[in-house]
């Protein structure tokens, strides 16, 4: 079996919470932003994984399942959203949706 | 007996509370018996300790009340203490007694002034400060009914406040005596400073053992005290403020502007004797402040044509002699004169008032004329109390008390002929202004018919005073006549007897020339203004007569030398500097404000552009430790 080093694990982490991150901010679509979110939660969750195998811990896992139900609810919360987003306002355009500043 | 004595300047104070209080709701009726019944019984009273203090004369006879201590503190200790000595026994029987009076005649002179109760309210409040100050055992008190009586002044002068002069006058009021007021305390913080107490009694022997005759400290104490009474007595050169004060009602100027409050200062210096007599140089001062006073305000009182501002000019004049006399070291003449004054000036003010009243509020006498068949009760009275002011030999108080202070101004310690020549002119332009007045206002013909009568409370305390202004003199008798000294062995047990040191000439041809001089000026005031009013008339043209009218240009050499500076410098500074730093820092703020506003565009992608530069920015400095 191929063992991977630990830096290049977390570097691929780090690259996936990088492309989620960048889809975050170049995605104008609400549904897209929504989706990087998830990249970058998963990301996050596999720094856990990453980091009980390499103690031989079990906890990383556990943290994993939790950070799994926190973004389904996430998830579900978010597309109700934006599900009233688009009835409200006819787009799904984070630019679009700018109200909520002072007019001046 | 000291309860009594207590009483006497707490009932005008509870007077005051109830009226200001609840007197807008009370009826008329009910706030006049308060008003003037507070301050009545204070006289009833007065009355009562005045006869036991004179009977108690052999027994040392001072009444000496302590109701507790107001201040206690690092060395100062001032309580509540009245005292009642001989001084301060006349002037508590002046100031109940004409004020009672004085608020009886308010009574219907003010009937339907829509401030009935606020009138007798400050009335009140007047006369319980008045009473404080010259009761008041130590100092501090004293400032206390000082201030007190200052602000009552204020409240009244400006009382018609919906006239912008009358507001104007009570604050030009306010403000002089000030200047005056603030050098008292200033005295006062010197005395405590180095004789460590407050208490009247302590003080005059401690200044005696400590400071000798001349000392700087005495002098510098003195010519503080005196700034205070000169302000409060309206003296060279704190003058100007008494003929705008007369925008206040007629029975104000009675009581505060000529019969009490501006005798203030003749009390305070009588009382601080003993710190003038230690200053000599300050003693000269006032003797030669008086009696430069006496002749500026004379000639000023000649030149008027309201009414009211002759008055006003006669009482600066009247003080002023009141100042000579305690100038010369003749204490006892300066405050028989203050009683006396207090009589005949209250009477001309509220008879004045009573022809302003019956005329309409006619003021220029100049309008007036034949009155004397009209009102025969206000002619009257208002001929004794001229006749008293002008010192009409023999008959009218006046002449007893103005005599005696000519009298020592020539032949006491400090007195000399040129203080005697001043007094003596003075007694010359006083009879003549005054019968000026009674010639054009109640003789000739008819120039304004009077439109109103005057009920019985008006006439009753101008009968009473006219009265005291006759018989008052009678105490008091000169040797060459009839050498009566009841008033004189009354105040010579606080204050020290009079030192003749000239008696070079007869007191009896002082006397006979002083007499003619004041027939003479009546006989001029008839020549001028009655008999050929064109002699009058042509003088009134003159160009000095103009200079006399504006009060001799005081008004306009202060308002070049300190107000149009102030106001020079205000304009200057009108964007205040100091306003200047404060709104920097206020205009900083809004300008960083704006920067920061410009981030909050509502574009959801920028704030997690924000969030993430925040985190790598963070997670940066944290990874350098």
């Amino acid at each position: 079996m191929v063992t991977i080093s630990v830096e290049i694990q977390i570097l691929f982490a780090a690259l996936l919470f990088l492309i989620g991150l960048v889809g975050l901010l170049v995605r104008r679509n609400v549904i897209f932003m929504l989706m990087s979110v998830e990249i970058m939660f998963n990301a996050a969750g596999m720094v856990f994984i990453i980091a009980g195998a390499h103690w031989g811990q079990v906890d990383g896992q556990v943290m994993f399942i939790f950070i799994l139900a926190v973004t389904a609810t996430e998830v579900s919360v978010g597309l109700a959203l934006i599900l009233q987003m688009f009835h409200h306002f006819r787009t799904l355009d984070a630019d679009e949706l700018n109200k909520l500043k002072d007019d001046n | 007996m000291t309860i009594v004595l207590a009483l006497i300047p707490i009932l005008p104070l509870l007077g005051f509370l109830t009226l200001s209080l609840f007197g807008g709701r009370l009826p008329r009726k009910f706030v006049a018996l308060i008003g003037a019944g507070s301050v009545g019984v204070s006289a009833l009273l007065t009355l009562i300790i005045g006869v036991s203090f004179l009977l108690s004369q052999n027994s040392g006879g001072v009444i000496v009340i302590n109701l507790w201590d107001w201040l206690n503190t690092g060395g100062l200790t001032a309580s509540i203490t009245f005292r009642l000595d001989a001084l301060s026994l006349v002037f508590i029987f002046v100031i109940t007694f004409i004020g009672f009076l004085i608020h009886v005649y308010s009574v219907e002179f003010m009937a339907d002034d829509e401030g009935f109760s606020r009138f007798f309210a400050y009335m009140n409040l007047f006369v319980s400060s008045m009473l404080i100050l010259v009761l008041a055992d130590n100092l501090l008190l004293l400032y206390l009914g000082w201030e007190g009586v200052g602000l009552c002044s204020y409240l009244l002068i400006g009382f018609w406040y919906k006239e912008p002069a009358n507001g104007y006058a009570a604050r030009k009021a306010f403000i002089i005596t000030r200047i005056g007021d603030t050098a008292m305390i200033i005295g006062l913080f010197l005395l405590f400073l180095n004789l460590h107490s407050l208490n009247i009694n302590d003080l005059m022997q401690q200044a005696s053992l400590k400071w000798e005759v001349g000392s700087s400290l005495a002098t510098w104490a003195a010519v503080l005290l005196l700034g205070g009474a000169l302000g409060k007595s309206a003296q060279l050169p704190l003058q100007t403020w008494l003929p705008d004060a007369m925008a206040g009602p007629s029975p104000v100027s009675a009581l505060i502007h000529a019969a009490t409050m501006v005798t203030a200062g003749v009390y305070l210096i009588a009382r601080t004797h003993v710190l003038f007599s230690l200053a000599p140089a300050v003693q000269t001062a006032v003797a030669a402040i008086g009696a430069l006073t006496l002749l500026l305000a004379g000639f000023s009182a000649l030149t008027q044509h309201d009414l009211k501002r002759v008055l006003a000019y006669s009482t600066i004049s009247q003080i002023g002699y009141m100042f000579l006399a305690l100038g010369v070291g003749a204490w006892s003449a300066g405050i028989f004169h203050f009683m006396v004054h207090a009589f005949f000036k209250a009477l001309l003010f509220l008879a004045g008032g009573a022809v302003i009243v019956a005329l309409n509020e006619e003021h220029d006498i100049l309008k007036m004329g034949g009155l004397r068949k009209k009102l025969p009760v206000v002619f009257w009275t208002f001929l004794i109390g001229s006749a008293s002011l002008a010192a009409l030999p023999l008959v009218t108080a006046g002449f007893y008390s103005k005599d005696q202070i000519l009298w020592y101004s020539w032949s006491a310690g400090n007195g000399n002929p040129w203080l005697w020549a001043a007094g003596f002119f003075g007694a010359f332009l006083t009879s003549l202004y005054i019968f000026r007045l009674v010639f054009l206002v109640f003789f000739g013909e008819i120039k304004t018919q009077p439109t109103h009568q005057l009920g019985k409370l008006m006439k009753l305390p101008l009968i009473v005073l006219a009265a005291f202004s006759l018989v008052a003199g009678f105490i008091e008798v000169p040797n060459s006549i009839g050498s009566i000294h009841l008033f004189s062995g009354l105040i010579n047990t606080v204050l020290p007897p009079v030192i003749l040191a000239h008696e070079n000439i007869p007191e009896i041809v002082l006397q006979v020339l002083a007499s003619v001089i004041s027939l003479i000026g009546i006989y001029l005031a008839y020549l001028f203004y009655l008999k050929k009013p064109a002699l009058g008339a042509s003088f009134s043209k003159s160009r000095i007569s103009e200079f006399f009218y504006s009060g001799w240009g005081f008004d306009r050499i202060y308002d070049v030398l300190f107000v149009k500076p102030i106001v020079w410098l205000a304009e200057i500074n009108k964007n205040d500097f100091i306003d200047r730093i404060i709104s920097a820092i206020a205009s900083t703020t809004i300008f960083f404000n704006r920067m920061l506003v410009i981030t909050q565009n509502g574009k959801l992608r920028w704030y997690i552009m924000g969030f993430a530069i925040g985190i790598v920015f963070i997670l940066s400095i944290l990874m350098k430790i």
